[in-house]
């Protein structure tokens, strides 16, 4: 079960003086959506029978995400330290899950579909392939007998598809694939004093991608007129807009 | 010069809009650009293939579906092999990152997903991503000279035009077969057809319960508009699936689309940033959506809802 920490960023930001990352003074992070879904898959397959253990690489925000995760109920979690430099590069970060792949021979893993903050939905393939496993992307309503996993992937334009493949298997979980279950106030406490091992990866491959800048980002391309005034100005305003095309 | 490999992505046997804007992509950097066709039938889909810029194209014939992303990665291993790209482009969907970053890992290549700028001085190349809800562009170097995999965001760039077929040849490929076996294939059932309504209103996360949306319904409805939904709806059953909006659900591009307490996440923009005139209310003013929009307000759906239907 592999987990990250996404971030949240305010709409006002600055960036940290060497312009590679946002003043940690305007993010606050929690644990990935997708990867809440697919802990509580993890959850629920495993349900009593069998072992959820998370693994993030990073540093201290990798070890709140494990936190979350042992939270909603997970039984163990190891963290691979890695620095900003190594996280920028999926390529990296697949090979530092990968050892804890080995490590552990789990019959199945799952990633989430994709990290909410910077989106690559690549970690999970990549990992599947520095792991050798076979893959399924996507996923949503999880199955297993033991030694089949039969999954529901999703495509564009609303097409999914039936699919199985042999354990050991990698699947990537959708957004919105499950409710997760949140802890107790109890769990919480427990997953705060939790011991989280440290794996630490030998022979990584040298981050093939560099992030050398960030800047502020004008996004959308349209420039928003603001209706000035309460509730009956706005629906006013749709009313005569809407009117105007019918 | 930057030699590329655009990977044509196929969606139900034919070439995918996204591919003429990776052609684009590919060859705004100057140089060489092969186009590979992956099929079943890619002899036949080659003429489809017959874009502006494109060089060359090469076909894979390939016994598996559009979907089989294991058949795709060694398909495009053995393209890369024979073509030695510096750059190889395929639209950002979720056929392509299914197969993407493998083959990177396989092959010792630089990945960059989701990228909205790609520009090459000499051998340097350098993307550029939107990243954090839109709010930062990063910018990437490939310190390591290796060739780079850069899929491409939709919309991003021009599509390139229709052109004169190039040459094209087969490449023979050995293909082990695939660990993932597919079974039954669903589509979205057709009662409702958003794409044929001039005007939609579509409800997100902030409609707060299943109650709540009847309301929303019943103002589409008095306005013959459609109503569109975000996935959550969708994903909480408050809706059926026809309703949803964006990549994994229907795109449409009306005269006029209201998103009321929706967010304005990537794959909700994908489905309906093409509209005409688009409106967006939310009550958190720093919500990403308004960047897309024409018009827009800071305000409560639900007091907006009630203001409308007074009006009707
Ligand atoms: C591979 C993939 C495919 C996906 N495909 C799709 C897709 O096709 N379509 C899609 O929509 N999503 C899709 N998603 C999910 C997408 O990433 C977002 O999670 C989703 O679009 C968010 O929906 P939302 O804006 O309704 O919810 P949120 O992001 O939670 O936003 C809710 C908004 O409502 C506002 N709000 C709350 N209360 C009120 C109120 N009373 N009045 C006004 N505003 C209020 C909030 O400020 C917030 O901005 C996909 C995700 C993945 C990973
Ligand atoms: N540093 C990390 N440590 C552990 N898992 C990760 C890490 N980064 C990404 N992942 C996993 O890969 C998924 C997809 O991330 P991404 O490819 O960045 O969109 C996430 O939902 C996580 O499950």
């Amino acid at each position: 079960m592999c987990v990250t920490q996404a971030l949240e960023v305010s709409s006002y930001l600055e960036f940290t003086p060497d312009g590679t990352a946002i003043d940690a003074a305007f993010v606050t992070g929690s644990l990935n959506e997708a990867d809440q879904n697919a802990v509580e898959e993890a959850l629920a397959l495993t349900d009593g029978d069998g072992e959820v253990v998370l693994v993030s690489a990073g540093g201290d925000e990798a070890e709140e995400a494990l936190r979350a995760g042992l939270t909603m109920g997970a039984h163990r979690a190891l963290r691979v330290p890695l620095s900003p430099a190594e996280l920028a590069d999926s390529r990296t970060v697949a090979a530092a899950l990968s050892q804890a792949v080995a490590d552990e021979q789990p019959d199945l893993v799952l990633t989430g579909v994709q990290a909410s903050d910077t989106g690559g939905q690549s970690t999970g393939p990549a990992l599947a392939a520095a792991a050798d496993l076979p893959w399924a992307t996507v996923v949503r309503s999880l199955g297993s007998d033991g030694r089949t996993l039969t999954a529901r992937r999703e495509f564009e334009g609303g097409v999914s598809e039936l699919v199985q493949v042999d354990l050991p298997a990698l699947a990537t979980v959708q957004v919105g694939a499950n409710q997760p279950r949140y802890g107790t106030f109890k769990d919480k406490m427990r997953a705060k004093k939790a011991e989280i091992a440290v794996l630490t990866p030998v022979d990584l491959p040298t981050p093939r991608v560099v992030l050398t800048r960030m800047s502020p980002n004008q996004a959308g391309g349209r420039t928003v007129q603001m209706v000035q005034g309460g509730p009956a100005e706005v629906a006013a305003r749709i009313l005569s807009i809407v009117r105007e095309v019918q | 010069m930057t030699r590329s490999l655009v990977v044509a992505e196929i969606v139900d046997g034919a070439v995918s809009p996204l591919t003429a804007e990776a052609v684009s992509a590919a060859a705004s950097l100057g140089g060489d650009v092969v186009l590979a066709v992956v099929d079943p039938d890619a002899g036949a889909l080659a003429a489809q293939a017959a874009l502006a810029g494109v060089t060359e194209v090469v076909t894979v014939t390939a016994p598996g579906t559009d979907r089989d992303h294991e058949q795709m990665l060694h398909a495009v291993e053995a393209l890369v092999a024979d073509v030695a790209p510096q750059v190889v482009v395929a639209g950002f969907t979720i056929r392509s990152t299914a197969w993407a970053a493998a083959l990177a890992e396989r092959l010792d290549l630089a990945f960059v997903p989701d990228v909205v700028s790609l520009t090459a001085a000499g051998a340097e190349i350098t993307a550029e991503r939107s990243i954090y809800d839109g709010r930062v562009r990063a910018e990437y170097a490939f310190p390591t000279g290796r060739p780079v995999v850069a899929l491409v965001r939709a919309a991003s760039w021009p599509p390139a035009e229709p052109a004169a077929a190039s040459a094209t040849r087969a490449l023979d490929v050995d293909l082990p077969p695939s660990r993932v076996r597919a079974g039954e294939l669903t589509r979205p059932s057709g009662d409702v057809d958003l794409t044929g309504s001039d005007v939609i209103f579509a409800v997100g996360r902030g409609v707060g319960s299943e109650e709540n949306i009847a309301a929303f319904a019943d103002i589409a409805r008095r306005l013959g508009a459609g109503l569109g939904a975000s996935r959550p709806i969708i994903d909480a059953g408050w809706l059926p699936a026809v309703h949803q909006v964006g990549q994994t659900g229907v795109t449409v591009k009306p005269k006029v689309y209201v998103a009321l307490g929706i967010s304005g996440a990537l794959h909700h923009l994908a489905g309906m940033q093409n509209s005409k005139t688009i409106i967006a209310v939310n009550t958190n003013e720093d919500a990403p959506i308004f960047g897309y929009a024409d018009v827009g307000a800071v305000a409560d759906i639900h007091e907006v809802a009630e203001q409308l239907q007074a009006l009707l």
